[in-house]
């Protein structure tokens, strides 16, 4: 199983958690049936014109119909964003394989998870609607909450006993480490320079490579860069991850973000950065401590507030392996490799745990706050929004690609603060695409149906899909694709003393050949050749006890033969054999070959030869090894 | 036949100047290149003229490898590649390859600021000598060239030490470096897979020492540095930098807190506080526990203890200095040794092995009145301790570690000859492989006998996997099939195909047998008889009766016919091809024996 994400996008139907009661957000009025009917505003209210679900927050999980999830084998992780889903997975499906992501995948996944988790579980909420979700009750509904897909196997989030049972399950790997699974493939993973310790992965065995391609990167941003050089070769690239924002520069983003975080502090407000407690935010805070001193704002404090934002600096320090050439370089120094550390010594970057405790005492506006979720439906930013929300002096920059801003502002629609949509994807373009399948040059590419059409917003933009030869085959949700391949040899080894008993024959020029009959042992799909125990005995030699004894039990495969016997010299042999009475008679097709006494006939044709005799075996056994004597055999 | 050579230039039989080459499949490694610090000539470098004598090493070598930073085992590299001249590439992991240079450059310093010594390396040197390093992940496969690769294991001796597989092909062999098999309170335990390599190349420091458990051995130097400093005396350790050093800090540091200590420790030279931000940025280097709290509570943020000054050794009471270097062969250790020496309070503990020539070796082996520079006698009235802190395998270590590799052969290095010969019987015994020692310069040549591997077309593959799923034991099946050898390469393949790929024709041999058999019944009712003769005896196989008269055994056919003269006599053809030749030749005598009576 490649991946384990966690669609979170279902979370944007629901109110948001706040932190502390929310009379805006409770006084919402229920929402109302065209006739009338009440029986639903318990569980569904209207804000703006939209209508939410009253209710914990749900996530949509990976399919886990279509196909017994305890028949696989092995998950194999490309990045920590791609591995929300695990404990629904590990834990209630009867999967027992295992999971192999690198170390920073694990470690900072954990930290995402505790974060979901957390900022979930800390805001209980009494009501669990699931009236809405029957499907009758559902086509009555407004978009999106109407066509929203699969709305009954929507789950709660998990408990951190879930998640750290998941985690137990992992098997931490590094780049380019060759893994054995069962002796039939390897896997490899490699840096996709997206995240730290992101990683695309080789699956292959002797003769076959499929490259999974996810989640991957071409900028230089902190990461390790991506190892496009192991990725030739493949039979089939299985592409997907690609950035959700093709048409955005991720520089030009940044200097967005910087400029109009400056302009509204200058002008007295405070921003606002929803964000992931790891990754990009690393890259804004390295941004920003290049930034603040020529931008006048080395008084302002930065606050990031997460339940991990102290782990997920800490953490950040001490990858380095996992990190690009200049930082890597740093801690040979040794000096840690972010500068964020520095922001922290110099208390221009403080971090908390949440809003509650210490950050109420310092809290100094105006300032600049990065928290999560980035869905504004949990955690520390549901507080701060309805703080700063109605104030046209403050801004929100949305940074994370992964939500539609307008959807997820719409639960706090009216809004007077600014709001600035500057989404970060490093992750690859179309045209980095194609540059890189022409470096790369798989003979397969694979890839979700989206890439293969332009956004449907967008549909006169054909630079926006894949475009590569022969064309990417495409799969949807829940289909199965068969791949252009077929397998035609496996490795074998032979053991050296089978090998030394070997007769090559050179058949043609720079061709030889040489029969081998030997034991197959087959352990772990590790195939080895031997040799046998001992020649096998023909049955006439054994002594008879009973006739049943004597049966051969299997039929040991006798080679098969080639060439022609010419006539002349096989009387000749059989001359020198003691037949004096040889006589010959052509044929339309070849000659017979009569030996009276014995009343023998041999029929010899191009490509048959038949012995016709009475039951002598003495005699057919003597015949038979002279007339081997002139084929081939294979 | 294909042989593996390995030729020690240093840690033959010996300690110290680590450094091995070994010939695998074509390939030559360097594995290690260290310093000896018992000498101060030229024999504190290996002699790498045994390598090549007049051409460039860059063209005899296909790479370096670095297990560890210890100067022992990298102290020659900067006079390796920059003075002798070497361009390949030079592996080790990551902390390795931080750390090095520091510790170069502290020696590099010694020998030449201090001792005055010219025709050293410079700084310089030590710089371009490490743009020559490549560095390593645990575990990563490093593909050198095509056919060569290296993985990197944890050995658990020092941070970012390393165990490495050499790999050509399906040879391979294991260099340990130095490895400790018992986790202590900052590192990890060493670990292999069972890789079965070739040959496992085996430090040995600990070859005949049996340790007793780390826990007494703690609390027996902590009853000693407590006593001592109770009585108001100064205790000594000296240490290297970077290692022990760090595992004795956190040990000392948390006996302080729990017992509520005051007098100072003090940690020399001004690499303690890097050397501790190594260990906090290569933290994932460290123990399971210590990366686990690292976020709560830095392990390598030391309160009770501080930076020396010079100055301090001679203030009165009690105190603890770990000073550098670890053997009291040189610099501050030293300097500090001679002026506390005198006091019979005071107490010197060696904590790790010291080397052959050192003033440390020399009081360990008993020595009261040394030698000093300038004839100078110094007696040594402080009690001199020794405790085994080295994080070195124990002879119950390495044959874990030889357990867990399962080698085909054991070669020890870094370790002394006795101590050697003892292990080496004692290996031979227990896992029934040649175990080697050569000293330096000596060459130990193994031979491998390596499977030769061959592409099978899956097809034949599957034919003979799907005849037999359970295989029995006790009747291996033959397959058969041929293999065809074209420019290098080889495959095997079902004869057919062989055939078919070669554009030849199938020979076929069949043979057809006349047996007579004694009974006046019809023709058919013999049939009928032969019929159910063979199906009884032949219950494995298909025996069936054809409508025209004749009777298939698998694909043998037989058909009677009666005789011309005698019409109590019916004559039998048997009818096969040569590849039933087994079933044919056995059908035949049967039928020869005549049917049993009973059968109607």
């Amino acid at each position: 199983m490649l991946d384990c994400g966690l669609d979170m996008t279902s979370t944007l139907n629901f109110l948001p958690l706040p932190l502390v009661q929310s009379p805006r957000l409770s006084k919402l009025p229920g929402w109302v049936l065209k006739d009338g009917s009440t029986f639903l505003d318990k569980e569904l209210k209207e804000c703006s014109g939209h209508v939410f679900v009253d209710s914990v927050p749900e996530f949509c999980l990976p399919e886990t119909e279509l196909l017994d999830l305890s028949t696989v084998d092995v998950i194999l992780i490309s990045n920590y964003h791609c591995m929300m889903a695990l404990p629904y997975i590990t834990e209630y499906t009867g999967f027992t394989g295992t999971v192999y992501a690198t170390e920073p995948t694990v470690q900072i996944g954990r930290l995402l998870m505790e974060e979901l988790v957390n900022s979930i579980e800390r805001v209980p909420k009494a009501q669990s609607a699931s009236m809405w979700k029957n499907k009758e009750v559902q086509r009555l509904l407004p978009a999106p909450l109407k066509d929203a897909v699969e709305v009954s196997m929507w789950r709660k989030c998990y408990t951190m006993p879930e998640v750290n049972a998941a985690l137990s399950k992992i098997q931490m790997v590094g780049y380019s480490q060759k893994i054995e699974l069962f002796g039939a493939v390897q896997v490899t993973p490699l840096s996709s320079g997206y995240a730290l310790g992101s990683s695309n992965w080789i699956i292959q065995s002797h003769y076959e490579k499929v490259s999974y391609v996810s989640g991957s990167s071409l900028l230089t941003t902190h990461p390790q860069p991506m190892d496009q050089a192991s990725l030739k070769n493949s039979d089939v690239l299985i592409l997907t991850g690609l950035t959700q924002i093709p048409t955005a520069n991720p520089d030009g983003m940044v200097g967005e973000f910087c400029s109009n975080l400056a302009m509204t502090v200058r002008n007295g407000g405070n921003v606002l950065v929803p964000c992931y407690p790891s990754g990009v935010i690393y890259d804004l805070l390295e941004c920003l401590y290049q930034y603040i001193d020529s931008a006048g704002l080395s008084n302002v404090p930065f606050y990031f507030i997460s339940p991990v934002a102290n782990s997920s600096l800490e953490f950040s320090q001490i990858f380095a392996e996992w990190l690009c050439h200049n930082k890597q370089t740093k801690v040979y120094l040794p000096e840690p490799p972010f500068p964020h550390a520095e922001l922290i010594q110099t208390n221009k970057l403080k971090h908390y745990p949440s809003i509650h405790g210490d950050f109420s005492n310092d809290f100094k506006q105006p300032c600049v706050v990065f928290t999560g979720h980035p869905s504004l439906r949990f955690g520390d930013v549901v507080h701060f929004m309805e703080l700063w929300g109605k104030s046209s002096l403050n801004t929100v920059i949305f940074t994370e690609p992964d939500f539609s801003y307008l959807d997820a502002l719409a639960p706090y629609q009216p809004l007077a603060m600014k709001c600035v949509y500057c989404p970060i994807d490093t992750r690859l373009n179309f045209i980095q695409v194609s540059k890189l399948l022409k470096e790369v040059q798989p003979l397969h590419v694979v890839c979700p149906e989206q890439y293969t059409q332009p956004p449907p917003t967008q549909s006169h933009r054909t630079d926006l899909m894949i475009d590569c030869q022969p064309p990417p085959m495409s799969y949807r949700r829940a289909e199965v694709l068969t791949l252009p391949y077929k397998r035609r040899y496996e490795k074998i080894e032979i053991m050296p003393e089978l090998a030394d008993s070997l007769v090559p024959l050179e058949i043609k020029p720079g061709i030889s050949l040489a029969t081998v009959s030997a034991v197959l042992h087959t352990k772990d799909n590790k195939h080895v050749l031997q040799l046998p125990p001992k020649p096998p005995q023909p049955p006439a030699s054994k002594k008879r006890k009973r006739v049943s004894d004597d049966v051969p039990e299997c039929k040991p495969l006798k080679p098969l033969l080639s060439g022609s016997i010419p006539v002349d010299q096989f009387v000749q042999t059989l001359e020198k054999h003691g037949f004096s009475d040889v006589k010959v008679e052509d044929t339309a097709k070849g000659h017979i070959v009569l030996l009276q006494e014995a009343e023998t006939l041999i029929q010899i044709e191009e490509d048959s030869t038949h012995i016709i005799c009475d039951n002598d075996e003495p005699l057919r056994v003597k015949l038979r090894d002279l007339v081997l004597k002139f084929l081939q055999k294979f | 036949m294909p042989e593996i050579k390995v030729t020690p230039l240093g840690a033959g039989q010996d300690v110290g100047r680590s450094c091995i080459l070994v010939s695998i499949a074509g390939k030559n490694v360097m594995l290690d290149c260290g310093m000896h610090m018992g000498y101060n000539d030229d024999r504190r470098f290996p002699d790498f003229s045994y390598i090549t004598q007049n051409g460039r090493l860059t063209d005899f070598l296909d790479c370096v490898i670095i297990s560890h930073f210890h100067l022992d085992h990298c102290g020659a590299l900067p006079y390796f590649s920059e003075m002798v001249g070497y361009d390949g590439p030079i592996y080790m992991t990551h902390p390795t390859k931080a750390i090095c240079p520091i510790l170069l450059e502290d020696y590099r310093k010694i020998t030449v600021d201090k001792k005055g010594e010219t025709n050293f390396f410079t700084s310089q040197m030590i710089k371009d000598c490490m743009k020559k390093v490549v560095a390593v992940h645990l575990h990563q496969t490093v593909q050198v060239d095509e056919e060569l690769e290296i993985k990197a294991y944890y050995a658990g001796h020092v941070l970012g030490a390393a165990m490495f597989q050499i790999k050509v092909g399906c040879e391979s062999v294991v260099y340990t470096g130095d490895y400790n098999m018992t986790p202590d309170r900052h590192l990890g335990a060493a670990w292999i897979d069972k890789c079965r390599p070739d040959l496992l190349i085996s430090e040995s420091t600990y070859a005949t020492t049996i340790r007793d458990s780390k826990r007494c051995r703690e609390r027996d130097f902590l009853k000693k540095v407590h006593e001592t400093v109770e009585r108001g005396g100064k205790v000594l350790i000296p240490v290297f930098a970077l290692g022990r050093a760090q595992e004795l800090c956190i040990l000392l540091e948390t006996f302080w807190e729990r017992m509520n200590l005051k007098a100072p420790i003090y940690f020399s030279t001004g690499l303690t506080e890097k050397a501790n931000h190594y260990y906090k940025l290569f933290i994932t280097w460290t123990n399971q526990k210590i990366r686990k709290t690292f976020v709560q509570r830095n392990m390598f943020e030391f309160k009770h203890i501080k930076a020396f000054d010079r100055a301090f050794a001679d203030n009165p009471g009690p105190m603890v200095v770990f000073a550098t270097p670890g053997m009291l062969h040189a610099g501050q250790s030293l300097q500090i040794f001679r002026k506390w020496a005198g006091n019979e309070k005071n107490m010197v503990i060696m904590p790790g092995y010291c080397v052959q020539g050192t003033v440390g070796h020399k009081i360990l082996s008993g020595q009261r009145k040394l030698e000093m520079e300038g004839r100078q006698i110094l007696e040594v009235k402080m009690q001199v301790e020794y405790m085994s802190f080295s994080a070195h395998a124990d002879a119950k270590g390495i044959m874990q570690l030889i357990r867990q590799a399962e080698p085909r052969n054991v070669l020890l290095v870094h370790g002394e000859a006795k101590k050697m010969e003892f292990l080496k019987q004692k290996i031979e015994q227990e896992f029934h492989v040649n175990c080697y020692m050569p000293a330096n310069g000596e060459t130990t040549t193994i031979f491998t006998n390596p499977s030769i591997p061959v592409d099978i077309s899956l097809g034949l593959l599957k034919r003979e996997t799907a005849i037999g799923l359970l295989p029995d034991v006790k009747k291996p099946k033959l397959m058969h099939g041929t293999l065809i050898m074209k420019d290098n390469s080889f495959r095997l393949v079902s004869p057919e195909q062989a055939l078919k790929e070669l554009g030849l024709a199938e020979h076929q041999l069949r043979f057809t047998c006349r047996v007579h058999i004694q009974d006046p019944r019809k023709e058919h009712e013999t049939v009928l008889r032969v019929y159910n003769h063979l199906k009884a005896v032949l219950k494995d196989y298909s025996v069936q009766h054809l409508p025209d008269g004749s009777i298939t055994v698998e694909s043998i056919l037989i058909q009677a016919t009666a005789h011309s003269e005698d019409q109590g006599t019916k004559v039998l053809l048997v009818s096969w091809t040569y590849q039933d030749e087994e079933l044919g030749s056995y059908l035949t005598s049967l039928l020869k024996k005549g049917l049993p009576q009973s059968t109607s």
